[in-house]
């Protein structure tokens, strides 16, 4: 068994983070434009590319479609590529964003996740990335400074995988994560540059008539982003759901792979459970709430009640079958929801793991807590209060609202 | 031409094309093709330079202009062209 | 630099039309763009003019749907489109990558040159910001906007270069309305504006010069900006076969004067400075107005004023070109 490599702690916000694992992954272009709370990502890059501390082209575009356009159209080229964005930003990628995984181009993206507008609102919550879920980009939260360290190189590894070849978004809670500081173990440049390799590339046929690499080259021209009519463009959208089922297995064996270097791993890198194989009452969510009602658990453990924690860590793909099997014992569930869909009875992650369980051979009780909308901070009490509230289902066995609100004024 | 259409297992990814369009003809667009005569032609090869579809070729060897039906749209723009109307756009 | 292309130099004007012709096509036949189109042969002479290894993209438009109709292609260069917007973006990336994997040694350590294609809508109106940053930015490569002033692609509507008085399916010459009320966005003179090292414009019927200029953008060191006007029988309601004469006519008429700006430095090209040193080859705007159907209201008892309107109009712009090429005099139509 291989020995877990020596690693040293620094002080970083969860932006620093991305930056320093984005400075070590070997990337040939960066192409950015800034917005709260994703700032320090590309300032701090900026820095590293003034003090010639990476070999990278970084270019600041005026606006983040062209810099998802340059992103793309770089790694049409070849190259490795890296971005950040957050709410508006990641708003008006949303057009590049399909593109760029209709182009099969394993771009890694940032998203320091940030309410939409309107009203404005800089702080912290899924909207936008949710608003996403659709654009065939793999999508992964992170809990803590950690993780999303972790996972930004862990991204380039998963993306590019020949079986996989999408790109990947990394998302950290808008300024709980992006801004706050923490102790993160970093690992040494040439071990996170081993780990990431180089990028390959997978191979297609041309009207050369040659199957080549999947790049533009004077040496084999071939014609990327024709029009494809009706007769011929489902398959190639077949073929990206193909490669989202591939990238389930794929994300968990980096995960592996990386948790053997580090030592630390998150669950099975698809979901990450916490106490919830004999768990009763439990709460699903993403991102840093996990951290929160991890708390919370062990609180109400200590008295006796059987709560439990699954924080999914792939949004996309989702983990439908894992989810299924980790809640099959639970007997009532409350999804924590950091965003809205609008007249759709509850956020996505709720429709989603309700789906995951609906064909189970156990149907617990499935409650919707939209939270922390805004960046409306969410604290261990309120979390406390909706285990009780999934307590008091079990009771009365009767769901009075499917919906309900977190801290918000009546 | 074409065998019956690939599968999603097996058609190229991401959509890349894998026919030349050199092998779409689109001559069958015209409805007046161009005709020249050689005795006005000073194989200037204007109508070659500006000839849309590339349809109008210098043949080195051959030291002549050579019209390819197979690809001209009938467009007369090569006749418009022609310093010495050595070119008449002619029914099909 | 420019470089040699065996006997002749294509930057420096020095070539044949036998030169060209023997030129191998990169914009192959079996496009599918409409009989009689200018823009096709627009790409083609661009595309003669290229000096070695290329890589090309394209905004949506007509000239990439046409071209690219999976599983076909017209392209025998590499070439990628991703969206409207992106022409210069792609390139920003496009240019970017190739430098830093020549750096790295991933890929063969040789000049590439990149080439953006733009439509009207792709440049003037949607497109304009990323071709802004992209200069802004100073990439290396070189922009040809192909103009048939509309959104020809989706149905001849009306877009920032569409010129005054043009009938469009989005600004009808109507009973109560005569076409597009508004002017002509002068794109070429807001890329000299960027203080970029080369601007030009070109209409195909003057090959010689619109490969020459294609030739120096490419070979010019940082980012360089074309506007080739490209007529659409079809949006223009013109005829087919005139598409190039009528590319003749816009300049003759001073519609589209010929001209390059090198580091900001206006000088107009032979077949506009002809006119300018002989005032009485400048043909009135009816010549080149009559013939195209999109103009055909203003032929009427209701709208003909506007002809003078754009009489006017073209006059002062072209004075005004005259001055910045250092040539000012009074242009009157013979």
């Amino acid at each position: 068994m291989k020995s877990v490599v020596k690693q040293e702690f620094q002080g970083l916000n969860g932006d620093e983070a991305v930056a320093l694992a984005a400075k070590q992954s070997d990337i040939d272009v960066v192409a950015a434009y800034p917005i709260t709370p994703q700032t320090i990502i590309v300032e701090k890059f900026s820095e590293y590319v003034a003090n010639g501390e990476v070999n990278t082209e970084f270019v600041c575009t005026e606006s983040e479609h062209s810099a998802m356009a340059a992103c793309l159209a770089a790694a049409a080229t070849g190259a490795r590529t890296f971005t950040a964005s957050a709410s508006a930003g990641l708003a008006l990628m949303h057009e590049m964003l399909f593109v760029t995984s209709g182009c099969r181009a394993p771009v890694v993206m940032a998203v320091a996740n940030r309410a939409l507008s309107a009203p404005l609102n800089i702080h912290g919550d899924h909207s936008d990335a949710i608003a996403e879920r659709d654009s065939g980009w793999i999508q992964i939260y992170a809990e803590n400074a950690q993780e999303v360290y972790d996972s930004v190189f862990q991204a380039f590894r998963i993306g590019e995988h020949l079986d996989v070849q999408l790109p990947v978004m990394i998302g950290l809670d808008g300024f709980t994560l992006s801004h706050t500081l923490e102790n993160v173990q970093v690992l040494a440049d040439d071990v996170v540059k081993r780990f990431v390799g180089t990028r390959q590339l997978p191979s297609v046929l041309t009207h050369e008539g040659k199957s080549v690499p999947y790049k533009l080259d004077p040496a084999n021209p071939m014609t990327m982003g024709p029009v494809a009519l009706p007769n011929y463009y489902f398959e190639f959208k077949r073929q990206q759901e193909e490669a989202m089922r591939k990238a389930l297995v794929v994300i968990k064996q980096i995960h592996d792979e990386c948790a053997e270097l580090t030592g630390r791993s998150y669950g099975d890198g698809l979901l990450d459970p916490y106490k919830l194989e004999d768990a009763e009452v439990a709460i699903v969510c993403l991102g840093s709430t996990g951290g929160t009602v991890k708390t919370v658990v062990d609180e109400l453990r200590t008295e006796g009640v059987k709560a439990g924690l699954l924080r999914i860590r792939t949004f996309r793909p989702f983990p439908a079958k894992g989810i299924a099997n980790a809640l099959g014992k639970a007997k009532a569930v409350a999804v924590m929801d950091k965003s809205m869909s609008f007249g759709g009875n509850g956020g996505a992650v709720f429709h989603e793991v309700r789906h995951a369980l609906y064909d189970g051979q156990t149907h617990p009780y499935i409650v919707d807590y939209v939270y922390g909308l805004g960046g409306r901070d969410t604290s261990p009490s309120q979390i406390r209060k909706i285990f009780e509230d999934l307590q008091r289902i079990l009771q009365v066995k009767h769901v009075d609202e499917l919906v309900k609100y977190v801290g918000l004024r009546e | 031409m074409s065998s019956k259409d690939k599968g999603w297992k097996e058609v190229s990814p991401a959509g890349v094309c894998w026919k030349s369009s050199s092998t779409y003809l689109t001559g069958d667009w015209k409805t007046y093709k161009p005709v020249r005569d050689l005795e006005k032609c000073t194989k200037c090869l204007l109508c070659s330079i500006f000839c849309p579809d590339a349809a109008i070729h210098w043949n080195k060897e051959k030291g002549d202009i050579e019209f390819d039906l197979n690809f001209c749209k009938g467009c007369g723009i090569c006749a418009n062209e022609c310093p010495t109307k050595a070119i008449l756009m002619k029914i099909e | 630099m420019a470089v040699s292309q065996g006997n002749f130099v294509i930057s420096e004007g020095k070539f044949t039309a036998k030169d060209i012709a023997e030129k191998p096509e990169l914009f192959l036949s079996g496009h599918r763009a409409c009989a009689g189109c200018a823009a096709p042969t627009v790409l083609r002479l661009i595309m003669k003019a290229t000096r070695g290894p290329t890589i090309v993209t394209n905004a949506t438009g007509c000239m990439e749907v046409s071209s690219t109709i999976y599983p076909y292609t017209s392209w025998a260069t590499p070439w990628l489109h991703t969206a409207f917007e992106t022409a210069a973006a792609n390139a920003s990336g496009i240019e970017t990558a190739l430098k830093i994997l020549r750096k790295k040694g991933r890929i063969k350590d040789e000049r590439v040159d990149v080439i953006a294609f733009a439509g009207d809508g792709g440049t003037f109106d949607i497109g304009i910001q990323a071709l802004s940053g992209a200069v802004e930015r100073g990439h290396d490569f070189l922009y040809v906007l192909y103009d048939n002033e509309a959104y020809m692609n989706t149905g001849i509507q009306r877009s920032g270069g569409t010129p005054l008085g043009a009938s469009t399916t989005t600004s009808q010459a109507g009973s109560a309305v005569p076409g597009k009320t508004e002017h002509k966005k002068p794109i070429a003179d807001i890329m000299v504006a960027h203080e970029m090292p080369y601007v030009a414009t070109a209409v195909p019927y003057y090959w010689k010069d619109l490969i020459t200029k294609a030739a120096k953008g490419i070979e010019v060191d940082g980012p360089a900006f074309m506007h080739v006007f490209a007529p659409c029988p079809r949006g223009w309601r013109s005829e087919p076969s005139k598409s190039i004469e009528l590319s003749r006519l816009a300049v003759e008429t001073c519609i589209f004067p010929l001209w390059e700006a090198v580091n900001g430095e206006y000088q107009l090209s032979i077949p506009s400075k002809v006119i300018a040193l002989a005032p009485q080859k400048k043909k009135p705007v009816k010549e080149y107005l009559q013939v195209q159907g999109r103009f055909r209201h203003l032929f009427t008892p209701k709208y003909e004023k506007i002809l003078d309107t754009i009489q006017q109009q073209t006059d002062k712009n072209w004075n005004r070109l005259l001055k910045k090429c250092g040539m000012a005099q009074t242009a009157k139509t013979a």
